[in-house]
């Protein structure tokens, strides 16, 4: 459990970390909380010929917080995000989810935007991006590219990230007014990666009764499953939704495989209980937001 | 007993060197070492045709590569079978490096000794090995059926067979008990993989002096006596020039036991013949499969009983998975065949095991030892008599249990020491007024009608175990006192964390009447104490404790002696307190240990103050007597061996309630408690710290831990991430509550506590989730997914 050869580099500026970048190419792999890039070196389950160590280059910490969403730099730790008031303030699913990643020591080190580029079905912040739609923004020596949350996640520890290209941020927008966000899931045991989890998102109308609603669910499939179940759930208050109905339609719209901590069957039945549980939670907090609005 | 310490709940004095990082493990050791690493088979079943490592020879800092044909002499022999068995017919076991074949995915094929351990693996990477794959035998009932064979010369995967059957008083069989019996089941039970999985690996660090023809060697064993025996023997070395010393080690658990690895003798060897100091140590992906697991069973009962529950005749087959070899024997299956039978009398009794190789990691005892899967199997047993005859669970079990009055209770089977199978003292009676009590048990229908009311699942669940504890042959304590007061004590057992350096120097404080910070304590140094069995089966504190109680009580009289030649009084009128000899009821006429330390060591030169007292001018000895009289040896110091005639049976039992979600299947356990016997206490606080943790092994044997092989033989989880060890998070608070019954069997009157907690667990998790749930739970682990296909029938 000892990395193989590596050569190291540890740019300080971004010009610097896009310039060694462009030169190693393929054969370079970034180095940002290195809490997955690690194991999976020490394992030689991976082996870069070039490590880019990014955790020198300045500027890349920044979590800004605004009106339309928070924006998250490729160096914010789970942590600082977790943490941020601003951001819980502009979108609260941050928080929620970020509570369910890992362990404290381990949020400490990781970063939201390796997270995303890692882009592990079982991870929350990708499930989060997606529900969201939000965006992850890529340098390289040729330019900068902003790429949706639908285009990002290409497959199973997949993102859309080419050879040369940084991860410099994301953004994770915020949701109108009388809105609510909820995270739920099963965890073998307290940390760990999800069995079923679901990020929901729900925006009530005037009348208190649900204008959207949407869902993403982790370790149902290669990337995070997003089900639009607004046409099932409304437009009604909550209380009267036919939430065994929302059920069926999240569990219709996943694909889970069965593995060695739970089979197929039961993803799929789980994801539907946890989808109505975060959308009814949800769902309370839009009407919250609502009075308060 | 002047002082009172035996009993008391001190505080452990090795935890504030561990917890603050000043313990001294293997990896801690031998900082300029070269390291060695191994190349392993990937596959679970090949055959080796070729061996080519020209492309590592190009590692900068590769020092030397062996295969099985380097090894010389004894050490190209297969590794031991420790522990012979006339029923293990076919007892195999592996070579330090694989010969021709390869059984298991883990096996060492290839010895890397590099710079570091950094290169050593670069360099295994560069080694390739070319391998015919042969037909994999996984899963223990395909094993059984002898299709295709782990070892070509063992039909059927068959190691062992054996069977132990006790017939009524009145002479019926089991079988026809059964067949006769009011009432009948018959039942399947699995039980799933799980090991040891000490938080520190396996490791070895060998030192060969060239100018003394020495070896020195640092192992993270459970038995450094016996490792230094192996080493000896496999390398032609006289055991005089071997030294083994087990530094602190991070947890055995049973793994550790196991010896010699093929590491141990591999290590040492090449440290000699390069003339280099060499470390390895065993890394997580290694543990997983070059080490062992435990518990894999399929159990087969049948069970006859009358209205009252009481068990007539009880039929079990067992079925143990054994892995590729069986260098610990069949202690396993013999201790689940024996244990099984717990606090209860059984009219008739036959059970008969099959120890099955498999291509897969081999199969040695993890704390427990065999005896989860026979607790599992009787009180699964218990429960479906009282389901059936519609009776309370605890019922059922007081029907059937061996009464106070009836000590000694002979069980009439052999148990893993070769003795019989006689339980020395025990009050299960009153051990389950005390659990019921404890957990609320008859106030628990209406906790759990008021849960429903709200659609809330509760369930509760109680087990029961007998543990014989405290196994022979022998153990020695060697006491010294020097003439600075200091009491040195040494034991050739080995410590793993338990606490051992509180609980001798806790006995010897309270036999030798000094304070217990006068006292310091060594274990597993062959340098300080050659003759030792090792730390296994629940044995330090009877063998070691006694051991060290009988040298104290030596050096206490000699004490006593010398000290009344001093005073000119009567050894009988002598006590010590706080490390002073005096004469009860007069304390002025008094001498300290270290002054009759002193005395005890006549000299003819000083080398300090203390020292002059004893020279030949200094004394008012009488010069017409030897300085030492005949008999008598220098120093003050004893030494003294316990071996017991049989083991001592500690019991206890546990009960749970444990609460399922009815939507997401999660089973959390809610309140956790435990009765425990292991006779008298020396230490309250260490006995329920044992506890804890064998409940938390039990706890992750219960709900997390499997290990999952695919058909190829592949583990599919060898790493933390996908083996699911329960963090603190998923531990309950445990209440505890002891019972006292001594044992009659050794002068401590103590049994052995080790491995008590993690016994009963599955058994009452499984309880309870039945009682929550109304579905019958016959496998374990169970997880949520597993509980959500039972609730469809699955
Ligand atoms: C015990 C444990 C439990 C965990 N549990 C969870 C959990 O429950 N949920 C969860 O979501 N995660 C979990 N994680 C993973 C954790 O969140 C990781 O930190 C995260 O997935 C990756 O972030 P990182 O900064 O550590 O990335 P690294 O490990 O440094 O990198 C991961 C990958 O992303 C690439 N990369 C990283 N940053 C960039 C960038 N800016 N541009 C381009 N490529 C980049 C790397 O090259 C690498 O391929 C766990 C980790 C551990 C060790």
């Amino acid at each position: 459990m000892k990395p193989p050869p590596f050569a190291y580099h540890g740019p300080a500026t971004l010009g610097e970390a896009l310039g060694v970048l462009a030169e190693v190419g393929p054969d370079g792999k970034v180095l940002a909380g290195g809490q997955s890039l690690i194991p999976l070196l020490n394992m030689r389950l991976a082996a870069p010929a070039h490590l880019v160590d990014i955790n020198r280059v300045a500027g890349l910490a920044a979590v800004e917080a605004g009106p339309d969403g928070v924006r998250v730099g490729a160096l914010a730790r789970h942590a600082a995000v977790e943490r941020s008031a601003a951001a819980a303030a502009a979108q609260p699913l941050l928080r929620q989810a970020l509570r369910l990643v890992a362990h404290p020591v381990i949020r400490n080190r990781g970063t939201v935007v390796g997270s995303l580029v890692h882009a592990d079905p079982a991870a929350e912040m990708p499930a989060v991006l997606a529900l969201l739609g939000g965006s992850v923004r890529l340098a390289s020596l040729r330019g900068e590219r902003e790429v949706g949350a639908a285009e990002f996640f290409t497959g199973p520890m997949e993102s859309a990230v080419r050879p040369g290209e940084l991860a410099v941020s994301s953004f994770f927008p915020a949701l109108p007014e009388r809105s609510g966000t909820a995270f739920h899931e099963v965890a073998r045991r307290h940390g760990d990666y999800a069995v079923g989890g679901v990020a929901a998102a729900v925006t009530l109308d005037d009348d208190f009764r649900i204008a959207a609603a949407k869902v993403a669910c982790v370790s149902v499939g290669p990337v995070p499953a997003v089900v639009d179940v607004t046409a099932v759930c409304g437009p009604r208050p909550a209380a009267s939704a036919d939430w065994d109905a929302v059920a069926a339609a999240v569990r219709d719209g996943v694909d889970p495989e069965g593995d060695i901590h739970a089979t197929a069957g039961y993803r799929r039945h789980l994801t539907g209980v946890l989808a109505v549980r975060a959308l009814r939670d949800a769902a309370r907090v839009a009407s919250r937001d609502g009075e308060a609005a | 007993m002047t002082t009172g310490l035996f009993g008391e709940p001190v505080r452990r004095r090795e935890d504030a060197r561990l917890v603050t990082g000043r313990g001294r493990y293997l990896d801690d050791l031998g900082a300029g070492a070269l390291a060695a690493a191994f190349v392993r088979s990937p596959h679970a079943h090949a055959r080796i045709l070729d061996v080519d490592v020209s492309a590592a020879l190009d590692v900068d800092g590769l020092v030397a590569v062996y295969t099985w044909e380097d090894l010389p002499g004894r050490l190209a022999e297969p590794l031991p079978l420790l522990i012979p068995h006339p029923a293990l017919t076919h007892g195999r076991t592996a070579y330090p490096l694989a010969r021709e074949i390869v059984r298991h995915v883990g096996e060492p094929v290839v010895m890397v000794v590099a710079r570091d351990r950094y290169l050593a693996e670069d360099a295994c990477a560069l080694i390739r090995v070319d391998y015919e794959i042969l037909k994999p035998v996984v899963g223990v009932e395909q094993a059984a059926e002898g299709v295709n064979l782990v070892h070509d010369d063992v039909p059927g995967n068959l190691g062992a067979h054996l069977v132990q059957e006790v017939p009524s008083p009145s002479g019926v069989s089991a079988r026809q008990a059964v067949d006769t019996a009011p009432h009948r089941l018959e039942f399947r039970l699995d039980i799933e993989r799980s090991a040891s999985m000490p938080l520190e690996g396996r490791g070895v660090y060998a030192r060969w002096d060239a100018d003394d023809q020495s070896l020195r060697v640092h192992s993270s064993t459970q038995t450094s006596t016996s490792v230094r025996m192996a080493i000896a023997a496999k390398l032609g070395l006289p055991p005089t020039k071997v030294e083994v010393i087990a530094p602190d080690v991070g947890g055995g658990f049973g793994v550790k036991i196991v010896h010699p690895w093929p590491e141990e003798v591999l290590v040492p060897w090449a440290a000699r013949l390069l003339n280099r100091e060499i470390k390895w140590a065993e890394d997580r992906r290694e543990h997983f499969v070059s080490s062992a697991h435990e518990r894999g069973q399929v159990q087969h009962v049948r069970a006859g009983f009358d209205d009252d529950g009481r068990l007539l005749g009880l039929e079990v087959t067992i079925l143990h998975d054994h892995g590729a070899y069986t260098p610990y024997g069949i202690i396993v299956p013999i201790i689940t065949s024996t244990q099984l039978l717990g606090p209860y009398k059984v009219g008739a009794y036959r059970v008969e095991f099959s120890s099955i190789y498999t291509n897969t990691v081999q199969v040695t005892p993890y704390r427990g030892a065999g005896r989860p899967q026979g607790v599992f199997c009787m009180e699964r047993t218990m429960d479906k008599i009282a389901a059936y005859l519609g009776k309370d669970r605890t019922e059922v079990r007081a029907a059937n249990f061996i009464q106070p009055g009836e000590f000694p209770y002979d069980q009439g089977l052999t148990f893993q020491d070769g003795r019989p199978l006689i339980y020395d003292s025990g009050d299960y009676p009153e051990s389950l007024r005390m659990l019921k009590e404890l957990i609320g048990w008859d106030d628990f229908p209406a906790a759990k009608a008021a849960a429903a009311a709200e659609g809330r699942r509760l369930g509760i669940g109680v087990g029961c175990y007998v543990e014989g504890t405290g196994v022979g042959p022998y153990e020695g304590g060697h006491v010294q006192i020097t003439s600075d007061g200091r009491v040195h004590v040494s034991t050739g057992l080995t410590s793993q964390g338990q606490g051992h350096e509180t609980v001798f120097a806790q006995i010897a404080a309270t036999e030798l009447g000094v304070p217990l910070e006068k006292v310091s304590v060594v274990t597993g140094d062959t340098r300080r104490f050659g003759y030792a069995v090792g730390t296994f089966a629940s044995r330090a504190a009877v063998m070691s404790g006694n051991a060290i109680a009988l040298a104290c009580r030596k050096v206490r009289e000699k004490a006593l002696r010398i000290a009344s030649e001093a005073l000119e009084a009567d050894p009988r009128d002598l006590e010590i307190t706080d490390g002073v000899v005096h004469v009860a009821g007069a304390p002025s006429a008094s001498i300290p240990l270290a002054t009759v330390a002193v005395l005890a060591n006549p000299l003819r030169y000083a080398f300090d103050e203390e020292s002059r007292r004893a020279t030949q001018f200094a004394g008012t000895a009488d010069p017409d007597r030897p300085p030492m009289d005949e008999g008598e040896e220098p120093g003050l110091e004893g030494r003294d061996f316990y071996s017991p005639v049989r083991s001592t049976f500690a019991s206890g039992m546990h009960a749970a309630i444990v609460e399922t979600d009815p939507d997401t299947a999660e089973i959390r356990i809610l309140r956790y408690a435990v009765v425990h016997d292991c006779g008298r206490l020396i230490n309250p606080m260490i006995v329920e710290g044992q506890i804890h943790g064998g409940v938390a092994q039990g706890v992750g044997g219960a709900l997390y831990e499997k290990m999952v092989y695919d058909e190829h033989g592949q583990l599919l989880n060898a790493s933390f991430m996908d083996f699911l060890m329960p963090y603190a998070t998923e531990i309950p608070r445990i209440e505890t509550a002891h019972l006292e019954t001594p044992s009659p069997l050794n002068p401590l009157g103590i049994k052995g506590a080790g491995e008590a907690g993690v016994i009963p667990v599955s058994a009452v998790v499984a309880a309870a989730i039945e009682d929550a749930e109304g579905l019958t739970v016959d496998r374990m682990p169970i997880s949520p997914s597993d509980l959500w296909e039972l609730r469809r029938g699955g």
